[in-house]
């Protein structure tokens, strides 16, 4: 993989060398001729590759927990360039391309400018009908009974914690929270359609990407209380979970930060040769960010294996998309910044399932970056902070909330499949109710950190400076014990 | 040597020696470093590890961290510092803050450089000095090199140092030359961080300076010679973590003390070490504490007004001798 990666790079760089900016470029159109053949055969795939950069070892991803479709890479086709027609194509000049810096350019003498939107929206991939019923003519990853089982249950999972952690916050037991009420399936799904090497950077609304990982509820209790049981060591805020262990990035608050860092992360696997990629997450409102902007950019020059997640649920706290942006959604962008992109509906866990899973494979094996934007509706408030009633019509919110229900959605297609019953549900429902009520009340006993943990971490070692305070605070604490409260461990 | 090979030679060694090292920055590969820093690298190491960054400093630093998350020890050059502030919100929330909230699972060996302060009529917006800001935030290292023993050894500590370093150099020494030891030309030469230098030992008054102010202060120091004052010159090499005892223990020597820098007064380095003597050596103080500093305005671009708003060595001589109570009434001496 590395080796690959220096004869990209200095593919590139000696050739521009050699031949100046006036030379000639791998033209656009060899480009989309051997992109046209990956869509037929997992062979033509191979001779995608074999084509620009002679033979590699192929191979290293078999996944034998899936099996797949022959044409499923019909879906992951970039739309054709829908605004042709308003670009004519002078035939007799074809042969005719002026030279520029950056390659050929056809030329036309027709003056026209290019729409600021297609004639339709870029459509979106699903793979089950509102009824949890599979759409006839579509084409999906397989997903074996195991691995459906666990999504579902632990989309049921996340929904139930959110829904009592929220309420543990209104009781005034917790600080904070945020839901990811109505993106269940952007969590779970995508989560399983990444391996567990992959590294995650998230925004701040996927903790189900951990919950799938193996965290499990005692440990978002122990974060959110900020106890000593915390692997974070109670540093951050609710919900900013963080663990190395699990391949997820700590939860950061400004936003869409993790961008540029998830391509500076793909950078590192890249030359560590490393096969595996990077997610990053972020929602509508980030990708407003000029981060977004620098990311993008960035991993498509650096060639970085990175799948750009965009959740976009149609609001960032009370600003709604059409104040956001007035393009098509995220989609549309990634042709901008030379990124493959696919628009997934988000409340469909196979879609989402699937489009994941292509998206990495890409990633990995062409050492690109992807951007899937998936659509879906943010159920809940922004956060504890907020009461989007204030700003959103109540009929709306319960619209998405019943009928348009990602969680029942999915079970509806498990337990058609024979899968999943009813009893099943109850079950797992009272047992989780069980589990994170038991977590909470755990984690609510459990010791705050000792004082020791407020001076370390900061830097490497601790610098003299920090001992001195820390022995100061011990003597100052031991001087007036009835001013130290007795609920925190010295 | 020179600053500027000192640099060169500084990261030459480092990238060689540790294939993780990697520099990133806008110009430094085929135009050979804005300054002619990272002159022969690209050549040397090629593209992977000498990167040519679009014109985004969130963007780049962003992405610089993110590769130090991960593992890699990146060199990310600012063109001047002043630039930095667009990406000051990486530097500290994603650099200086991360190993302290991931509880030391994340931790970021990342070093940011590049010129810092006033060069030559380059105007307000290319001319702050930011040691002072940077220096004000816990989970960061500040390191001001001013001889190029400073810079190979202060750069090669901060490359190795596992902590997010800011490294503050200056435009307009990078073409000085200084005499150089055989012990700083190898390749395992390594200074300390948060270690001064005495450039000068004297007995009368301490100055602190970094970064060009050095070379002022020991103009300013060998005036004073003339005059029958014995000024000892501290290079405070180290900004963060400053040097505290050094700094005390030559106040407790000499009982007075003068500050010199090139930034805003307001909430600067001088502020920050005048407290330092308040707090640990006060009853040896003799004379209150003289502060040299920029002058608070934005830099102006008027060759005789930029004259005026950076502090000149007849500043700090005038300020040694207030201290020393040898001066005439502040008025005369305007």
């Amino acid at each position: 993989m590395a080796v690959w990666l220096v004869r990209s790079r200095t593919f590139v760089h000696s050739l521009s060398k050699k031949m100046g900016f006036l030379g000639v470029y791998p033209s656009r159109s060899s480009w989309d001729a051997s992109f046209m053949q990956y869509s037929s055969s997992s062979s033509a795939i191979l001779s995608l590759v074999d084509n620009r950069y002679g033979s590699r070892p192929y191979g290293f991803f078999d996944n034998s927990a899936t099996r797949f479709l022959v044409p499923r890479f019909k879906s992951t086709e970039p739309e054709r360039d829908l605004d042709s027609q308003h670009i004519k194509e002078d035939e007799e000049d074809h042969d005719q391309a002026l030279d520029f810096p950056g390659g050929k350019v056809p030329f036309t003498s027709e003056m026209s400018f290019i729409s600021e939107s297609g004639d339709k929206r870029v459509p979106c991939y699903r793979v089950l009908d509102d009824n949890g019923e599979p759409i006839v003519s579509s084409n999906f990853v397989q997903v074996s009974k195991e691995i459906a089982v666990k999504m579902y249950s632990d989309m049921v999972t996340l929904q139930m914690m959110d829904s009592i952690f929220y309420e543990a916050q209104r009781q005034g037991r917790i600080s904070f929270y945020l839901t990811t009420s109505g993106e269940e399936a952007i969590n779970i799904a995508s989560a399983a359609a990444l391996s567990a090497d992959d590294l995650v950077l998230p925004q701040y609304r996927e903790p189900g990407v951990l919950l799938w990982r193996g965290f499990t509820l005692q440990d978002f209790a122990n974060q959110c209380f900020g106890n000593k049981a915390d692997s974070g060591k109670a540093r951050q805020m609710p919900i900013h979970y963080v663990s190395k262990n699990h391949n997820y990035f700590a939860v950061s608050s400004p936003m869409a930060t993790q961008l540029p860092q998830a391509v500076g992360v793909a950078y590192s696997l890249k030359m560590d040769g490393k096969n595996a990629c990077v997610a990053t997450y972020f929602g509508d409102g980030g990708s407003s960010e000029g981060d977004f902007h620098a990311a993008l950019n960035f991993s498509a020059v650096l060639e970085a294996p990175v799948v750009f997640i965009c959740r976009n649920n149609g609001w960032a706290i009370s600003t709604p998309t059409e104040e956001q942006f007035r393009s098509d959604g995220l989609v549309v962008r990634g042709r901008a910044y030379g990124i493959r992109s696919i628009r997934v509906d988000g409340n469909d866990a196979l879609a989402v399932y699937s489009a994941i899973h292509a998206a990495r494979e890409m990633a990995v094996r062409e050492q690109r970056p992807i951007l899937v934007e998936a659509l879906t509706y943010r159920v809940g408030h922004h956060s504890t902070s907020d009461d989007s009633t204030k700003y959103r019509p109540l009929n709306e919110i319960e619209y998405w909330k019943l009928t348009r229900n990602p969680v029942n959605r999915f079970r509806k297609w498990v337990e058609k499949k024979g899968w999943w019953s009813d009893k099943d549900d109850s079950e797992l429902r009272g047992s989780i109710r069980k589990q994170i009520l038991q977590a909470i009340q755990i984690a609510e006993k459990t010791e705050k950190p000792p004082l020791a943990d407020m001076f370390s971490d900061v830097y490497d070692k601790q610098p003299s400076n920090l001992q001195e305070q820390e022995k100061l605070l011990r003597e100052t604490i031991k001087r007036h014990p009835q001013d130290y409260p007795s609920y925190v461990p010295v | 040597m020179t600053v500027r090979d000192a640099l060169n030679s500084a990261l030459d060694e480092e990238m060689s020696a540790d294939p993780k090292v990697f520099l990133m920055g806008e110009e430094v590969g085929e135009y050979q470093g804005a300054y002619k820093i990272s002159k022969g690298l690209l050549d040397k190491y090629g593209p992977e590890r000498v990167l040519d960054t679009p014109i985004t400093e969130a963007g780049f630093t962003g992405i610089g961290v993110g590769a130090a998350y991960y593992g890699l020890r990146p060199v990310v050059e600012f063109m001047t510092f002043n630039f930095s502030m667009q990406a000051i919100d990486h530097i500290i929330n994603s650099a200086a803050k991360s190993n302290y909230m991931s509880a030391g699972q994340i931790s970021v060996p990342i070093v940011f450089r590049g010129p810092n302060g006033a060069a030559a009529g380059v105007g307000a917006q290319h001319s702050q000095c930011y040691a002072a800001w940077f220096a004000a935030c816990p989970g960061l290292k500040v390191l001001a090199p001013y001889s190029s023993e400073d810079a190979r050894g202060l750069l090669k500590a901060a490359i190795r140092d596992p902590d997010p370093v800011v490294f503050l150099e200056n435009e307009l020494l990078y073409g000085e030359s200084f005499p150089v030891s055989a012990e700083v030309l190898d390749s395992s030469f390594c200074l300390p961080i948060g270690k001064a230098k005495i450039e000068k030992a004297g007995k009368d008054v301490t100055i602190t300076a970094f970064s060009k102010m050095v070379g002022y202060a020991l103009k300013a120091a060998e005036i004073l010679t003339k005059e029958g004052i014995s000024a000892e010159v501290i290079n405070l090499r180290s900004i963060r973590p400053l040097d505290r005892p050094t700094i005390n223990d030559s106040v407790r020597k000499t009982n007075r003390l003068v500050t010199v820098e090139e930034g805003f007064p307001q909430h600067g380095v001088g502020a920050e070490i005048c407290t330092s003597i308040v707090e640990e050596s006060f009853g040896y103080l003799d004379a209150p504490v003289e502060r040299i500093a920029g002058a608070d305005v934005p830099m102006p671009y008027a060759a005789n007004l930029e004259r005026l708003a950076v502090p000149q060595v007849e500043d700090i001589v005038r300020a040694a001798k207030r201290a020393c109570y040898r001066s005439m009434p502040l008025a005369a001496a305007a």
